[in-house]
């Protein structure tokens, strides 16, 4: 029996300024059944979900609800048609410091025929039915401060569903929640299901998609590359189309380690989670893959001193190596391009050389006196060795484009002699030339130290990698070395199918 | 130094707007405001009767010295993308205490000294340990210290001020005074073109802004904490010790509003419970008036120097053209907001 579509999307398009995020999107949601988006960082959900949600204008496309055409201007008008939205941030979806009765009925406050008057007791009451129809047993007068993550979610899912939505978008729900309380969530999904609301749900975990899709929607690069339905979901082909599978092969010569660097044993990044062990060489680019959430960034800023692993032990150069601090892995040679570089690399208050020093501030510096010549020099050899497109190494970084702010972030780390670099998701908003750069200079510059880079595309790990190994649940479940590689098992590793087969 | 545009291998092709030097526009934001100290200071020279000579100069920079020095602490705050509101206070207690060891336990001009700066020292500990550690928001952890220590300043003397002759709380007189080295410090005058010119302070003032000039602008400790302001997590992950920073800026704030308070009470040759009421405020409008200089649009020593220097002239002028003294705070309120436009509005750096 299929039902007919009470959500349409149809040939939606977005752009910001020349960069085309969505190319013409279609999309169906039934009711009483969920639908999971799938996409990459980059593919264009959070763009999707905000012209849905009436926070950004469409350029073209129709999207009708229940046959009517649904153009929303603002969040408001969407959530008045029926379309309601629980945002990845928990903490947009509630007001920490009222308690939990009011957060839900938080809506009933604004807008025409509100009361005057705030009364508490009528606030409990119409929050009491809130919670029942949800089958929420959360203490009401509780504060939302004191809920746990999980609680406040069910808070923001139970105060969008009072508005008795036809739609229900929920944004990467479980992102920040544990196992047991994702299955609390789950719950009530299903129970939302039951009663006939379409629910479009994002996410990256094949734990929750296994547990709830109805039909999976792959995005990737602003169009929908494949829907799955059906009472045997192709899960493997869902992540497939998602991570797009152009293998380039043959484009590098894979090296293999000349001697081990660092090593691992029994390395373990949360309390619950497997351990694992690793051994990087040198000489060699090695890639750690993954989905989204499965600890690729623990295991960096592990490795960076920047976080303290809940058990094993880590040897450099055959030295005991523990960093309790970013500094003292510096010291000893292993630096950091951390991911996000807007939040964590780029200083935006310094122009391009006085990014590029900043770690080496203390061995270009005379008596803690500034080397302002050394440090151009140093900042126009990157330059020229990594072609940053700029005026001169006095430009300010909100100049340059995101490649060319990645290629400074890059160059900064390169520097100075390393024996291991990581690089955190290095090609995150970065142009394909300046991909191509920045990955012909890391594996020109390998030898000599061992090079580790967290890539969720795979092509961009088939572009850089001598030896490809595959994360799922902070653990390591997979290991292919970049030649004839078998993509549907490193596939079935990152979806997550290691466990039923062994 | 040279200036030299280097030219790098690849370049790219600029629209012709840019191309040589900078727009009208850039030019503006970039010395509007020392072009409008200049214009200023011509203005009063030719319209009023004895602005143009040394004295004259003399006078502005002393009157300035106290809150010079308290703005450049702050600065070394603002840098590091924090704020101290206890300066005024931390400046007040130092006189309180420079007169309390001096008047009524007879100590010398060197222990006075050394107990205002250790206070700032304290005082500073303290606002980053509270800022950094207890997590408390800079603003209210600084504005929490300021009451403290307004109140604290008062208990030993039961609230009175202190001077030579005062009956202390158990009856006794003190009979302690300043001792006549403490006072030079507020007194005595460097000989300079003319005799007797130079006050102390003035000196102190000028040397403390090369000072804190040269640590933050040529100092990787100064550059690291402009870095720490700007992004403290890319500092942070860049191996900066963020914490050791942050709490060492409010330390220099403390020590910088600890020798403002020495002066002010060698100043006023006694610990006089109501004054330094102003210099909170007005040394916080210097540092902020100190982000327009030269276009940084960030704080900077140099600024805020040149900030306290601006709201010095345009007092003294106007108060030789027998401007009434109840405007200077209108004044004062006025350059800051005019700054604060230039600042924000007309330089697109922070967005």
């Amino acid at each position: 029996m299929v039902q007919e579509a009470v959500f349409r999307v149809d040939d939606l398009r977005k752009s910001f300024g020349p960069v085309q995020v969505l190319g013409g999107v279609d999309l169906e949601l039934r009711a009483g059944a969920v639908t999971v988006l799938m996409g990459a960082n980059g593919a264009g959900k959070s763009t999707l979900v905000r012209i849905v949600s009436g926070v950004y204008d469409r350029d073209a496309g129709r999207i009708t609800l229940a046959g009517k055409d649904f153009a929303p201007s603002t969040p408001a008008e969407a959530i008045r048609a029926g379309v309601v939205t629980v945002h990845q941030n928990i903490n947009d979806g509630v007001v920490a410091d009222l308690d939990v009765a009011t957060n839900l009925t938080l809506d009933r406050l604004n807008g025409k025929g509100a009361p005057l008057i705030f009364n508490p007791r009528r606030v409990r009451r119409e929050a009491k039915a809130v919670a029942d129809r949800m089958g929420l047993s959360i203490d009401l007068s509780a504060s939302i401060t004191d809920l746990s993550l999980a609680d406040r979610q069910m808070v923001a899912i139970a105060r969008a569903m009072a508005h008795e939505p036809k739609v229900l978008i929920l944004d990467e729900p479980t992102s920040s929640l544990s196992s047991a309380e994702a299955d609390r969530l789950f719950e009530v999904v299903e129970r939302l299901r039951a009663r006939g609301v379409a629910i479009l749900y994002i996410s990256h975990r094949m734990s929750d998609i296994r547990r709830l899709a109805d039909t999976i929607v792959s995005l990737r690069d602003g169009r929908i590359t494949g829907v799955f339905e059906g009472p045997e979901l192709d899960y493997e082909g869902a992540v497939n189309a998602m991570l797009g599978k152009k293998v380039s092969a043959g484009e590098i010569v894979v090296q293999t380690a000349t001697a081990p660097v660092l090593k691992a044993e029994n390395l373990q990044l949360a309390a619950n989670s497997r351990p694992f062990s690793l051994t990087l060489g040198d000489g060699e680019v090695v890639v750690i893959t993954g989905l989204v959430g499965v600890g690729k960034t623990a295991l960096a800023e592990t490795l960076f001193g920047a976080r303290q692993p809940a058990g094993g032990a880590m040897t450099l150069d055959g030295k005991a190596y523990a960093p309790k601090t970013t500094r003292q892995a510096i010291e000893k040679g292993v630096f950091l391009v951390a991911k996000d570089r807007g939040e964590n690399g780029i200083v935006p208050g310094f122009n391009i050389y006085e990014n590029i020093s900043l770690p080496f501030l203390k061995r270009i510096s005379n008596f803690g006196v500034t080397n302002r010549r050394g440090e151009r020099n140093l900042a126009r050899t990157q330059i020229a060795s990594l072609g940053v497109v700029c005026r001169s190494e006095r430009d300010e970084m909100n100049t340059l484009s995101g490649g060319n702010q990645q290629k400074v972030m890059v160059g900064r780390w390169l520097t100075q002699a390393s024996r291991m670099l990581i690089l955190d998701e290095p090609f995150q908003g970065v142009d394909i030339a300046a991909r191509r750069d920045i990955a012909a200079k890391l594996r020109a510059s390998a030898n000599g130290r061992a090079t580790l880079v967290f890539l969720t595309e795979l092509d961009e790990a088939f572009e850089i990698a001598d030896r490809i190994l595959v994360m799922s649940e902070q653990t390591i479940v997979g290991e292919h070395r970049n030649a004839g590689i078998n993509v549907d098992k490193l596939l079935a590793e990152i979806a997550g199918q290691h466990q039923m087969v062994g | 130094m040279s200036m030299e545009q280097s030219k790098t291998s690849v370049t790219v092709t600029n629209t012709a707007q840019t191309a040589p030097g900078m727009s009208a526009r850039e030019i503006a934001i970039k010395y509007g405001f020392l072009v409008l100290l200049l214009g200023l200071i011509l203005f009063f020279c030719i319209s009023t009767n004895g602005f143009a000579s040394p004295q004259s100069a003399v006078f502005i920079l002393q009157s300035v010295s106290i809150t010079g020095i308290l703005a450049l602490g702050v600065t070394a705050t603002l840098v590091v993308g924090g704020f101290d509101l206890s300066i005024g206070s931390v400046a007040t207690t130092a006189m309180m205490a420079s007169s309390y060891v001096m008047v009524v336990m007879g100590g010398d001009a060197l222990t006075a000294t050394l107990v205002c700066i250790l206070i700032g020292i304290v005082v500073g500990l303290i606002n980053g340990f509270l800022i950094v550690y207890m997590r408390v928001p800079d603003l209210l952890a600084t504005l929490g210290m300021m009451f403290l220590l307004v109140g604290l300043q008062r208990i030993p003397t039961e609230g009175r001020s202190i001077a030579t002759g005062m009956s202390l709380p158990d009856g006794t007189v003190a009979n302690g005074t300043f001792s006549p080295a403490f006072l030079a410090l507020g007194r005595h005058r460097f000989d300079l073109i003319l005799p007797n010119l130079l006050p102390v302070s003035v000196v102190v003032l000028i040397v403390l802004a090369i000072l804190i000039w040269f640590f933050l602008e040529y100092t990787r400790f100064g550059r690291m904490m402009y870095a720490v302001g700007s992004n403290e997590r890319a500092a942070a992950l860049a191996g900066a010790p963020v914490n050791s920073y942050k709490i060492s800026a409010y330390v220099i704030s403390g020590v910088f509003a600890s020798i403002g308070g020495i002066l002010l009470a060698a100043r006023l040759g006694r610990g006089d419970i109501a004054s330094g009421n102003n210099l909170l405020l007005d040394s916080v409008a210097a540092a902020l008036i100190g982000f327009a200089v030269l276009g940084a649009a960030k704080p900077n020593a140099f600024g805020t120097a040149i900030g306290a220097l601006f709201v010095g002239v345009l007092l003294q002028g106007l108060t030789m053209m027998n401007a009434p003294y109840y405007t200077q705070d209108f004044v004062k309120g006025g350059v800051l907001v005019v700054a604060l436009v230039f600042t924000f509005a007309l330089s697109q750096r922070k967005r």
